[in-house]
């Protein structure tokens, strides 16, 4: 790790008034691709990283509270008259949040009638969030489901996190965290003690080429891993398939290798890139990336999927096998 | 498929749908003959011997089930006693874009020369709207309900397995023994019953010949037949049409044959809504099926062969043609023969075998309009069974539907049907309850929920027209609070509902008394025990329906009242009353609100799904239990057909936020888009109503295609299905489709003629449906994959 990268963040301590509360972008009930059965998935705000394919923007820290899609508004000034600091402002037919008087309350697109203003994140009371999380306990139950933890990196939100699988794991909820592994070694074996399966994302083994796409050294997240899998943690590794990115050859085999030397050998899921998330972006006021890239081709999936296999792995492509 | 069934399936798709005036012709002249001179049970089996024995029948090519109900497949009769068609609605039917029936200039000059003079004045239909007070006829008109037998006969007929057991002579023996058996000082009633039993022997009698006739002409054929093949196959027919439906048959080919007659001779004899079906049919075939393989006579593919040739007869009965109103209220030619697959057993034991299996693999194959499955799942049902109909499901066609075998039977013994009858119900139509060859189940016709929440709102008076129709119930300004429009929502609720059920007294009396229907009498139990007809009171149960409309519509627009302007504030409830007058104009803002920060049903949230129950009591407290005329009693069921539209057509905005005209919510279904926290939450809300308590309640819910991609996530739609069913959920039924596919349709209908949708419980296709109802089903939330 160099003194560039941002720091993996850190378990606080107990009694941490985060542990009350998250800041959350989605909760997404009947979420069937995050883990086994049917499963809500929460987005955590924060991610540590910036992969270029990112298929969850709204993760990120840095945007506004609040988006505005003008094709909904009806120009009624509800948001306006409903900011609490005069930051909501409207001008020249358009909504704009000033961030320096914003104190992302969210009011105003609460004010919205037409659903023009939409928040970015939502603070989210434990309490209220484990209500929710329960609400689909019998499809849990039936499905042999549970609640899978996203983001952004989950791990970004520590003490929220392990309130949230604790409080899931006293309920007898099956707890998935799907994670990038870049973060404090003592946070995931905390994470690790209270989660039932991880997701764990593989961006590549190149270190140049892991930095480029996702600004972060990977050494960490490939220690991690190993502990994790020394340490016995249920494991399904997710490998994003990005075309000209982390779908080389070499770079396919050397994450099979990897893999096959990890003390237990854990199944992989693909993840072929694709492009749903460009209207997320520009909704966001954000240019999509990679606009160049398009999804890779049935038999470049099937030809990764072989070449990880003859490492001895069991390979799943998303939405097919899966 | 073999050659034979893709050739039988083509023709049926491509045979043009026409209208016969044979069956009218045949009517007339017999009624001429016959009125006056009998009973009127009595003339109406000879109605039905006469044209049993004269109607053109048909051997068509490669055909190895025979029989049509008109002179060729597609061909559709009328029935002028019940409603008589006008020449202008024969010219309208030719003609109109869509489901339109084929019918000749120079029969339309007969019908209008022969039929319609003799029929003027004497058909139910005319007899029905006699009886009609203004205040009810003012309501029908406004809307507020619509009336099934103004049209047509009660039907909703499924049958339990009795006649694969017993032959029609065994029946007839059974009439005699019972004729026999009364005694005019015992019984004061004898009579009438005598002259009802008489019918149904003639009836009886006449079905019998009708399959000789065929048995006849099959041999016929035979004999003139070049084909060594097919002339071993016409000797079969004419073995097996001579055998039933008069003895109870002997193996699977004369099963099917036997309950085809039964089929066609129900449906030639009155127009009965919602057809006939054969109920649990995987049940009552599977031990010719096994026995056949046993004895080395049958296999899976001579089985599965019979099987499509069963299914493309009943593709080739479209349903007889509305007039008037209730052709937007069900523009289909869909005559709703509806298969119940699974289920349970009348001992209680699963009855899933192979022959359900075969029968989702026909239906699968040979994607007709009709009939549609329903895969009814019990605790008892084995997962690979739900799983295959799953695969069928994620292929698009809306088929098969699900339905909650062990909730079906809490609805029955709810209902006061024995336990073994109410594991041998099911459901028929769309989703209706019934008690399999033991009930007359009349459904009555729709209820325009939120039309009543409108006159709540208005003082009793129709938004749209200014009309007053309901009770003075209070002016918006007089309302302290939500309980005060409550009130008045549940004033003017117990005035409909009384007001239709008043009429239907009259109409289940002029029905009885007008169109008893000897034949279908024979079929149900216990009719000639009672020597009652099914019309009046002699089927084992006999109840009567109020399908509830647009529940869904009406809660959100409570729950926007309630949330805006009694919590709120936001605006007055005189002033959401203009707003609505004037379908929003002006107020945009206002309507968006109530559509967007409302708690909606559908969504997990107690305080819409609160209020649904609520609604859900009220009308159950309206309906549920009041007597009817054949010593049954009233139930209702949210279903809605494709009468949302009509319903929201008659209706001004609403203060969901819907606009004046738009469709109201389908069947129990939220509405259209209203729904965003994914189907969970869906099953949830709905799941907090008791349904038990109802007659049938339909879900519809959207996926598009890439949710369904994987056998994983197939594996997760069984697992919802059977968590909404441990939630004592009724039924879901799925369309697997996406926008733009439907967009492209709606571009490029010519190519799209085999886009199969699931419309209300049942499906059609797209091209062929209502614009208002292809923008309905759009408007439905899709949901995403996770």
């Amino acid at each position: 790790m160099t003194a560039f990268d941002p720091a993996p963040p850190t378990v606080r301590a107990a009694g941490d008034p985060s542990a009350a509360e998250g800041m959350v972008f989605h909760i997404m009930r009947f979420a069937t691709h995050d883990g086994p059965g049917i499963r809500t998935t929460v987005f955590l705000k924060g991610c540590p990283l910036a992969c270029l394919w990112c298929h969850n923007p709204e993760h990120r820290r840095d945007l506004p509270a609040v988006v505005w899609d003008g094709r909904r508004c009806v120009g009624c000034g509800a948001c306006v008259a409903s900011c609490p600091t005069g930051a909501c402002i409207a001008a020249a037919g358009k909504i704009r949040l000033d961030p320096s008087r914003c104190r992302r309350c969210g009011r105003c697109a609460d004010a919205c009638p037409a659903e023009a203003l939409e928040r970015t994140e939502r603070a989210v009371r434990l309490e209220t969030l484990l209500e929710t999380l329960e609400r689909d306990l019998p499809f849990y139950e039936e499905s042999g489901g549970g609640v899978t933890f996203s983001g952004g990196e989950p791990l970004a939100q520590p003490a929220f996190l392990l309130a949230a699988l604790e409080g899931l794991g006293r309920r007898g909820i099956h707890r998935a965290v799907d994670t990038s592994g870049y973060a404090d070694p003592g946070l995931l074996a905390a994470a690790a003690r209270r989660t039932d399966l991880f997701l764990y994302d593989l961006k590549g083994i190149d270190p140049v080429k892991h930095r480029r796409a996702t600004g972060v050294d990977n050494g960490l997240i490939l220690e991690n891993l190993a502990r994790l899998s020394a340490a016995g943690a249920e494991l399904v590794v997710r490998m994003p398939l990005v075309p000209g990115i982390n779908d080389g050859h070499e770079d396919l085999a050397a994450a099979g290798a990897f893999l096959a030397r990890l003390p237990r050998r854990p199944p992989v899921d693909l993840l072929p890139y694709h492009r749903a998330a460009a209207g997320k972006y520009r909704r966001l006021g954000l240019e999509p990336p990679l606009s160049g890239t398009s999804p890779p081709a049935a038999e470049a999936l099937e030809e990764a999927a072989r070449l990880l296999s003859s490492f001895g792995l069991t390979v799943r492509i998303q939405g097919e096998a899966s | 498929m073999t050659p034979r069934i893709e050739r039988l399936r083509e023709r049926s798709l491509q045979t043009p749908v026409t209208l016969s005036i044979e069956r009218a012709l045949l009517v007339t002249a017999s009624a001429k003959r016959h009125l006056g001179r009998h009973s009127v049970p009595v003339m109406r089996a000879l109605i039905l011997r006469d044209l049993l024995t004269a109607q053109s029948i048909h051997l068509g090519q490669d055909e190895l089930i025979v029989g049509e109900r008109g002179p060729a497949p597609r061909s559709v009769p009328t029935f002028p006693e019940w409603t008589c068609h006008s020449a202008e609605d024969l010219r309208r039917l030719a003609t109109r874009p869509r489901i339109a029936y084929r019918i000749e200039a120079e029969d339309i000059a007969r019908y209008e020369a022969e039929v319609i003079p003799f029929w003027q004045g004497r058909t139910v239909r005319e007899r029905i709207f006699q009886e009609a007070s203004p205040e009810w006829r003012a309501a029908y008109e406004a809307g507020l309900f619509t009336e099934f037998m103004e049209q047509r006969a009660p039907g909703h007929t499924a049958l339990d397995g009795t006649i694969y057991r017993r032959g029609l002579l065994e029946r007839r023996a059974e009439i005699a023994a019972r004729l026999a058996a009364l005694d005019d000082l015992a019984d004061p009633h004898a009579f009438e019953r005598a002259e009802q039993l008489r019918a149904m022997d003639i009836a009886c009698e006449a079905v019998i010949a009708y399959a000789g006739r065929h048995a006849a002409l099959a041999a016929e054929a035979a004999a003139a037949e070049p084909d060594p093949a097919r002339k071993a196959e016409l000797s079969r027919i004419a073995a097996v049409c001579r055998r039933v439906p008069a003895h109870a048959p002997r193996d699977f080919w004369e099963a099917l044959q036997a309950y085809w007659f039964v089929h066609l001779a129900v449906i030639t004899e009155l127009n009965g809504w919602d057809a006939m079906s054969p109920g649990h049919l995987d049940q009552h075939l599977r031990p010719f099926y096994e026995q056949g393989l046993r004895e080395g006579t049958l296999t899976r593919e001579k089985a599965k062969e019979l099987l499509s040739c069963f299914w493309i007869k009943v593709n080739n009965h479209p349903a007889p043609p509305k007039v008037g109103v209730t052709a937007s209220e069900s523009g289909t030619y869909n005559d709703f023969t509806q298969i119940n697959l699974a289920g349970l057993t009348p001992e209680g034991e699963s009855g899933a075998s192979e022959v359900t299996t075969l029968l989702l693999e026909v239906a699968e194959e040979l994607r007709l309009l009709q009939p549609q499955p329903s895969l009814h799942v019990s605790a008892r049902t084995p997962e690979s069974v739900l799983l295959e109909a799953c695969r069928v499901i994620r292929k698009g066609f809306g088929y098969p539907s699900v339905f909650n075998a062990d909730l079906v039977v809490q609805e029955l013994l709810a209902a006061g049907k024995t336990l073994a009858d109410a594991r041998e119900g099911g459901t028929s139509g769309c989703i209706e309850t019934g008690a399999f060859g033991k009930e007359a189940y009349f459904l009555t016709g729709y209820l325009n929920v939120p039309k009543i929440l409108e006159l709540a709102l208005n003082d009793g008076c129709d938004l749209r027209t200014g009309r007053p129709l309901g009770p003075r119930s209070g002016k918006p300004e007089t309302f302290s609070g939500f309980e005060a429009l409550y009130a008045a929502f549940e004033t003017q609720l117990r005035w409909a509902v009384e007001l239709k059920v008043r009429m239907s007294h009259r109409i289940e009396r002029i029905v009885a008394r007008m169109c008893p229907a000897p034949f279908l009498s024979v079929l149900i139990h216990d009719c000639i025990a009672r020597g009652r007809d099914y019309t009046d009171g002699g089927p084992r149960y006999n109840t009567s329906f109020i399908a509830c409309v647009g529940i869904g519509t009406a809660v959100d627009s409570l729950s926007a009242v309630r949330t805006h302007v009694f919590e709120q504030g936001a605006t007055s409830l005189p002033r959401l009353v203009a707003a609505l007058a004037g379908d929003f104009a002006g107020e945009e803002p206002l309507r968006l609100r109530l559509r967007n920060r409302t708690p909606r049903y559908g969504n997990d949230d107690e305080r819409a799904d609160r209020l649904l129950q609520r609604v859900y009591g009220s009308l159950l407290q309206a309906i549920d239990g009041r007597p009817n005329t054949r010593g049954g009693r009233w139930h209702l069921n949210l279903l809605s057909t494709t009468c949302h539209v009509y319903f929201g057509r008659m209706l001004a905005a609403s203060a969901d936020g819907r606009h004046a005209g738009e469709p109201v919510s389908d069947g129990a279904s939220p509405v259209q888009g209203a729904d965003r926290s994914g189907p969970t939450a869906v099953l949830r809300s709905l799941s907090r109503i008791d349904q038990a308590r109802a007659g049938g309640t339909l879900l519809n819910l959207r996926f598009l295609p890439e949710v369904l991609q994987g056998e994983a996530d197939l594996a997760k739609l069984a697992r919802l299905i059977r968590t909404y069913f441990r939630l004592n959920g009724h039924h879901v039924q799925f369309n697997i489709v996406d926008d733009e596919t439907l967009r492209r349709a709606q571009r490029r209908p010519e190519e799209h003629r085999d886009l199969l949708v699931r419309v209300a419980g049942y499906s059609d296709f797209f091209v062929d449906l209502d614009p208002g109802i292809q923008e309905e089903i759009l408007r439905r939330t899709a949901h995403a994959a996770g």
